[in-house]
């Protein structure tokens, strides 16, 4: 392929985008809700009505929205409908169909969104549109969508309809108009920082591999997402999944490296699948390969399917699982830059820093250094889960509020008000309401004893209690924990002995300075992130919520616990 | 030994016809017998066989070069491989964060109650595996189940005994879909 057919595949694709369409959100939340159904459905009715103008129905990826699910969107005038059923189908073509008729009487604007929706209960009524307009409600209004631009408006599955939103045009742009070097240097000017967690500056990573001298080197990319309740790297596997690979190509191109890894959990069969059927057809498209764009750069990309170890989300542990071993990390220096799979150099990033790749080669350095803050640029994807009004996938500028995040954008607590929410799962911390107006970027998050980790984001209500987030968190990493160093290992268990103790009100008061203590001996002498790591849900709700704790140790009673 | 031992002689014969074997050897050829490739095989094998029998797991060792101590400790690794057989169905109770802050505790306890199995257990009568989950990614509907492969959100300790219970005396789960 070159650039002119590029070209006009994507201008013969934008037409059938921009025609009118039934958009099915086919993944994730919504199939749980039995969106496959609906849009069976939806193509029956459109098969058995007599209709005059030609209505197109599109599985997507994910709107977003995931807690009000099967979400059915009616385009080009982008009408968002929500917990649409089976029986609804029919209705709904019909009324999509008739609103496409032109009518000389009166321009019929879209139907207006309704405050409320339908009772569900009724068949084959029209569903009133979503009261979550994306135009209108903040939900929608106060993203900034770069990652996830084209999730929930593509079909996955479909190679072209990523070509028609200027897909694969970034690596073009890269291999032609770019050196290698240039490629690195745009990646520094934007600063980009590593999504998965730790915020390791992108450019500096690609530039350290870039250096090594010539030869095997390997692209890998990260999509072990074990953080329990984060599901922004599934989505974006599921929704979007050649923007990863265009990500991965480029990356390849400049630091020289001509085989790719995507190591993706295992239990995301239809993210799996969809990478699959995107490596397959880029393949064919010669965008993967050999002699990419007719140029002279081969990058090939394997799926590495994971079996399940929290620990394999570690840089040098998911090499290590790769390789057929056990996931177990090994110290580093060496850095996986220097000497990585098989010992050669490897650039290892994150599903999201690959998906905001194609963007910044596309638009420039500059564009995603002015979104965001100062020292945290561009959008970050979280995933808004737990005691919420909306639960679903959101894309915000670095630096929105966690206030606007929750009551904004979230809804709020479902009944009563929130206590804290809790970012960077196992290895983050809890934040409490009082610091709702901290700006989420790297910096302030650590300083809240939190981490930004991969994205997860859990709203607790009242009735959560801290230290039985503390021991949940506890008890994973004990389970998750590899072995292979005593502090991890032994550590784990015993603070998680404790927290049980402190949580059936059998400890004593000396015994809360002793997990303290121990909680900083296992973060300061573990051999990897996991360990490091572990302490950190424990101290966070130790400093923000010691009352909880103090109400729970024996000999003290609610009153006088000095806080 | 069961019979999978008589199945795999030199890797290459299979007196019994099962099909599977030849499955397996395909998978492990694509891979050039590489010893690398032994996750990807044993996920293949796990999909053939539904757990990793022993006599299987010896043939691997041998047919990838390793030493057997090795992809057992592969195997006893990853929580996604099985030695043991699962039932005919499975309840897969997810106990992430999103789902343990609505209650998804009060779930396993109510299918441990019907069942009379804990997690990670099988009954007796192989009819139901119940086991837990880190997270499905499905935190939008928290808290969320997985029976027999379907995830069901939203559910309450009531609305997930009644769909166990029938699974517990019929052979197959025909309330999904």
């Amino acid at each position: 392929m070159d650039l002119k057919e590029l070209q006009t595949l994507a201008k013969q694709e934008q037409a059938i985008l921009n025609a009118p369409c039934i958009r099915c959100c086919t993944v994730g939340g919504c199939i749980a809700a039995h969106a496959l159904e609906v849009k069976q459905q939806i193509e029956v009715a459109i098969a058995t009505q007599p209709l005059t103008s030609p209505i197109q129905v599109r599985g997507v990826g994910c709107m977003g929205l995931c807690s009000r699910g099967p979400l059915v969107r009616l385009d080009p005038a982008g009408i968002l409908y929500d917990q649409v059923t089976p029986d609804q189908a029919p209705a709904l073509v019909q009324s999509f169909h008739a609103s496409l008729q032109p009518n000389p009487l009166e321009d019929t604007p879209p139907i207006p969104p309704s405050p409320h929706s339908q009772p569900k209960s009724q068949s084959s009524t029209l569903p009133s549109p979503s009261p979550y307009q994306p135009q209108h409600h903040s939900f929608f209004t106060l993203q900034h969508p770069i990652v996830l631009e084209n999730s929930g408006h593509i079909d996955p599955l479909s190679i072209k309809e990523y070509i028609a939103k200027d897909g694969y045009l970034a690596l073009y742009q890269a291999l032609y108009e770019m050196t290698p070097s240039e490629v690195v240097d745009q990646m520094t000017q934007s600063g980009l920082r590593g999504r998965g967690g730790g915020g390791y500056p992108t450019g500096l990573k690609w530039s350290t591999v870039a250096k090594m001298p010539p030869g095997q080197k390997y692209v890998i990319c990260n999509g072990d997402e074990g953080d329990p309740g984060a599901f922004m790297d599934r989505s974006v596997l599921e929704s979007d999944p050649h923007r990863v690979l265009e990500g991965m190509a480029i990356a390849a191109y400049a630091v020289g490296a001509n085989q790719g890894y995507i190591y993706v959990r295992g239990e995301y069969p239809f993210a799996i699948n969809h990478l699959q059927t995107a490596i397959r057809q880029a393949r064919k498209q010669g965008l993967l390969g050999s002699q990419i764009f007719e140029s002279p750069f081969d990058f090939r990309i394997d799926l590495r399917i994971g079996a399940g170890a929290f620990v394999c989300g570690e840089e040098t542990a998911l090499m290590a699982s790769i390789e057929g071993k056990r996931g177990l990390p090994h110290p580093r220096p060496p850095y996986p830059a220097e000497s990585g799979l098989w010992g050669c150099p490897t650039l290892i990033n994150n599903v999201e820093t690959f998906a905001n790749i194609a963007p910044i080669i596309r638009n420039g350095a500059a564009w995603f250094a002015g979104i965001g803050t100062e020292q945290s640029n561009g959008t970050k994807v979280f995933s808004l889960a737990g005691k919420i009004q909306n639960t679903g996938l959101i894309e915000v500028p670095m630096g929105t509020s966690l206030r606007q995040i929750v009551e904004q954008m979230g809804g709020g607590v479902l009944n009563g008000t929130a206590k804290a929410v809790q970012t960077g799962g196992p290895s983050g911390g809890c934040i409490p309401a009082h610091a709702f107006d901290t700006p989420v970027d790297y910096e302030s998050l650590t300083r809240l004893g939190s981490i930004m980790g991969s994205g997860g984001m859990i709203v607790m209500d009242q009735s959560t209690n801290m230290v039985d987030v503390a021991r949940f968190f506890m008890e994973f990493c004990m389970e998750e924990s590899c072995g292979k160093c005593i502090p991890c290992r032994a550590g784990t268990v015993q603070l998680h002995q404790l927290l049980t103790k402190i949580r059936n009100g059998q400890a004593r008061l000396e015994e809360l300075d002793q997990l303290n203590q121990l909680c900083e001996m296992v973060k300061q002498t573990s051999l990897c992130g996991l360990g490091q790591s572990a302490p950190n849900p424990v101290l966070s709700t130790l400093r923000f919520f010691k009352d909880e704790y103090l109400t729970l140790v024996q000999d003290l009673s609610p009153d006088d616990d000095g806080l | 030994m069961s019979k999978g031992s008589q199945n795999i002689v030199d890797g290459k014969l299979h007196p019994s016809g099962d099909k599977r074997f030849r499955v397996l050897e395909a998978t492990m050829k694509r891979h050039q017998y590489q010893p690398n490739a032994l996750i990807e095989v044993l996920h293949k094998t796990q999909e053939l066989f539904g757990y990793l029998e022993q006599d299987v797991l010896l043939h691997i060792a041998h047919s990838l070069k390793l030493p057997p101590s090795q992809v057992y400790g592969v195997v006893t690794f990853y929580h996604f491989f099985s030695l043991k057989p699962a039932g005919i169905h499975t309840c897969v109770v997810c106990m992430g964060t999103a789902c343990f802050v609505k209650e998804a505790a009060s779930l396993l306890t109510a299918v441990e109650q019907v069942a009379h199995i804990q997690a990670g257990e099988t009954t007796r009568d192989g009819r139901l595996s119940l086991s837990t989950a880190r997270c499905l990614g499905a935190c939008g509907s928290a808290p969320a189940v997985v029976l027999d492969g379907h995830v069901v959100g939203d559910q309450t300790p009531e609305t997930l005994r009644n769909q166990v219970k029938p699974m517990m005396d019929q052979p197959q789960y025909e309330t999904a879909i």
